[in-house]
């Protein structure tokens, strides 16, 4: 490769070169008049293009093979309306900080403002939902403008970073030099963490009768989960995680507490309420974690290690706030215990444990077996049949929840849903991208009937590029979630909640060429787990649910964490 | 917690938009801004934007890391104390009946004001000052008949 030669090549050249030298090899798209001059020379290169069949699921194929490879995502979408159909999975990727590349056509430039066809304001519009964006004005500035989209995607906080290229600069020749590495005055992340701070943690370890670890979605953006489970073994605390941080510590683990939150276990739930220290690392103290703020962990000293420093204190107050990568800090953090005093540490956690385990028993997750599929007994069954060892993508809601609650997870890297987004739609295109950097690997879509009728349309794609994703249906005929909270707040007053019209998912699915099979009772439900997990296609599995069944625990909006609805 | 007035100064990136991610800012996360003023710096890559905006102190906090977080923000600081220099220009046109106008231009001389623009029944005065000035040459116009007014918004500089 001739990196530092002088070259004269068009913007889609210009483009090509700098995938190449970022490593890109995958990307997900849906081509369109702003872009064919790209498309023209993506033909000319060896990248691998996965067409889907909404640019939603471009954005979220991206995202799910960004989650599933530790790779930024990348994905190519045309102007107008290709690019605002973009907008709910760059918002999504956004909320959950995952490193992705949205690269939108645009109209030429001499046109930009003049309500051209297919011309939208793509930048001013994800303004607010990406961690930068551009717009490439000067067919000269569009190498920098990528390395530096790429470096910003995927350092510090990883974010969705949109790059907006007219027709006219995609076409025209410039001079080409590949960029140095890039390097901005007014973006510095902080990765190594104070070391007195790092000091003042194990201090309040040793002192700590009742303490918690609270880790979320950085330590695994961090790539930091062995760190963390060594941290944890060495110190003895037990371990609770967010939604976004299951995977980061084994679920099999005997310190493992089950996730925190508004449909976390009670064990974990109670544990954060009581504890006197709360170590909490790569969070963000979102809302469906604390339940009401000035009430959570109302007598711990709280701990907070995150890369982003507008996560620190901006719900909770914290008395250790550590700027720096989750990984580096941990590993500091293991390598300081070595000498601490930790003598006394078995002695002094065991009426800690031994509360915790009481709990454990009081209300462990549970539900009862009936006439009907329970979706927990699906969620429960697929995890025995996979061992664990599936790459599982949701959708949102109940079935979200039920996953969370009921798939174990030992290892990062298993589980890929819309966490602060809450986007319905995700799971089927973020499967598809999962299994495209996973090829040999099982992935499945763990999905409710109205959710996975959102991008339904991508099945398409996974059939046409022969990607074996199994979808998993729970399907109840409504949409589950809010006639949850409709049951239990609004005297079940189902207003447009019952969901009778959806499609015969088996047909549907022999319709796109996928196989289709359904369960309608108990019996059937391990049968077609194992002819669906078996075989070698795209399959979709309806197992038509218990229609009223809820997800348990619940903390009502605005309830402390230790007020739980149980049962 | 008791909202305070805060001024906030940054150099950022001379770039289209940038002024737009600044102010999308704060309004997309509930913050008002009571005045904003933005102009190049010596250098034309660089421009620099004051702002005044009302937060408790914990508000202010956030406002600040979420501002630093901006990629085309490049340096930022809270202006106060006395290591700092904050001024404002006004433009006041102000009524002017016969038996007001010489206490008018007295106001305007004490201020060190001075008279832009005449009228058979008013005055266009420009004033600078700092923020209790401006108030007080304001209020003490007002009973006159304050008809359009243009205020710059705070300027400030650490010494």
């Amino acid at each position: 490769m001739e990196n530092n030669e002088n070259r004269i090549l068009t913007g889609a050249q210009i483009l090509m070169e700098i995938l190449k030298s970022e490593g890109v090899d995958t990307i997900f798209g849906f081509p369109g008049g702003a872009v064919i001059d790209i498309y023209d020379e993506l033909s000319k290169t060896d990248i691998r293009h996965i067409l889907v069949r909404h640019e939603q699921g471009a954005v979220h194929a991206a995202d799910g093979y960004s989650r599933a490879s530790g790779r930024v995502g990348v994905c190519l979408v045309t102007s107008g309306p290709g690019a605002t159909n973009t907008v709910t999975g760059i918002a999504s990727a956004y909320m959950d900080s995952i490193p992705v590349v949205i690269l939108t056509g645009q109209v030429p430039t001499h046109l930009i403002g003049n309500d051209a066809f297919q011309e939208v304001d793509i930048v001013g519009i994800t303004r607010s939902c990406t961690k930068h964006n551009y717009l490439v004005t000067k067919a000269g500035d569009l190498a920098g403008t990528l390395k530096e989209a790429f470096y910003l995607a995927r350092s510090g906080r990883p974010g969705p970073v949109l790059v907006d290229i007219p027709k006219d600069i995609a076409k025209t020749g410039v001079q080409f030099r590949m960029p140095e590495e890039s390097d901005l005055k007014s973006y510095r992340p902080t990765y190594n963490p104070n070391i007195k701070q790092l000091q003042k943690i194990i201090t309040l370890i040793e002192e700590s009768e009742k303490p918690v670890i609270f880790a979320g979605g950085g330590v695994i953006l961090s790539k930091g989960s062995e760190e963390l489970t060594e941290f944890a073994r060495k110190t003895k605390i037990p371990v609770t995680t967010s939604l976004m941080g299951l995977g980061a510590f084994p679920g099999s683990d005997p310190l493992w507490l089950g996730m925190i939150g508004m449909h976390g276990t009670f064990r974990a739930n109670m544990s954060v309420g009581a504890c006197d220290l709360l170590i909490a690392i790569g969070v963000r103290f979102d809302d469906r974690v604390t339940g009401k703020t000035d009430s959570f962990a109302p007598n711990a000293k709280i701990v907070h290690i995150d890369i982003d420093p507008t996560s620190i204190r901006k719900n909770i107050p914290v008395s250790v706030p550590v700027v720096g990568d989750c990984k580096i800090a941990l590993d500091q953090l293991n390598e300081m215990i070595g000498e601490a005093n930790l003598g006394n540490i078995i002695k002094k956690r065991r009426k800690w444990f031994n509360r915790i385990n009481r709990w454990k028993t009081m209300k462990p997750l549970s539900y009862k077996q009936k006439e009907t599929i329970k979706p927990q007994y699906v969620i429960e069954n697929l995890f025995n049949i996979t061992k664990g060892n599936a790459i599982i993508t949701t959708e949102v809601g109940q079935n979200q929840m039920w996953a969370a609650q009921y798939y174990h997870f030992d290892k990062p890297g298993h589980f890929i849903t819309s966490g602060g987004l809450g986007c319905m739609g995700f799971g089927l295109p973020a499967a598809i991208g999962a299994q495209v950097a996973r090829p040999g690997e099982l992935v499945v879509d763990i999905a409710g009937d109205g959710s996975i009728q959102m991008n339904i349309q991508e099945l398409a794609t996974a059939v046409q590029y022969s990607l074996p994703v199994k979808v998993v249906i729970l399907n109840n005929r409504y949409l589950g979630m809010v006639r949850q909270w409709q049951e239990l707040f609004y005297d079940k007053r189902y207003s447009y909640t019952g969901m009778d019209h959806s499609p015969d998912f088996v047909k549907l699915a022999e319709a796109y060429g996928a196989v289709g099979l359904r369960a309608t009772k108990p019996e059937e439900v391990v049968p077609v787990l194992r002819k669906g997990l078996n075989s070698d296609k795209t399959v979709i599995m309806d197992f038509q649910i218990e229609r009223e069944e809820n997800v348990y625990p619940m903390v009502p909006a605005g309830a402390p964490l230790t007020e739980m609805l149980l049962v | 917690m008791t909202e305070e007035k805060h001024v906030l100064t940054m150099l950022v990136d001379n770039k289209p938009g940038v002024l737009s991610r600044v102010v999308g800012l704060f309004s997309g996360r509930g913050f008002n801004i009571e005045s904003l003023c933005v102009a190049e710096t010596v250098d034309p890559l660089i421009s620099r934007i004051t702002v005044v905006t009302k937060a408790t102190e914990s508000g202010i906090e956030q406002i600040e890391k979420q501002l630093n977080k901006l990629i085309n923000v490049i340096k930022l600081r809270k202006v106060s104390g006395p290591k700092s220099v904050q001024r404002e220009m006004a433009l006041i046109y102000v009524m002017a009946k016969n038996g007001q106008r010489a206490e008018i231009l007295r106001i305007v001389d004490i201020f060190r004001g001075k008279i832009i623009d005449v009228g058979a029944d008013h005055f266009v005065i420009e004033v600078t000052g700092d923020e209790e000035k401006m108030s007080a040459i304001i209020n003490l116009l007002k009973p006159m008949g304050i008809k359009k007014i243009s205020r710059t918004g705070t300027i400030a500089l650490f010494r």
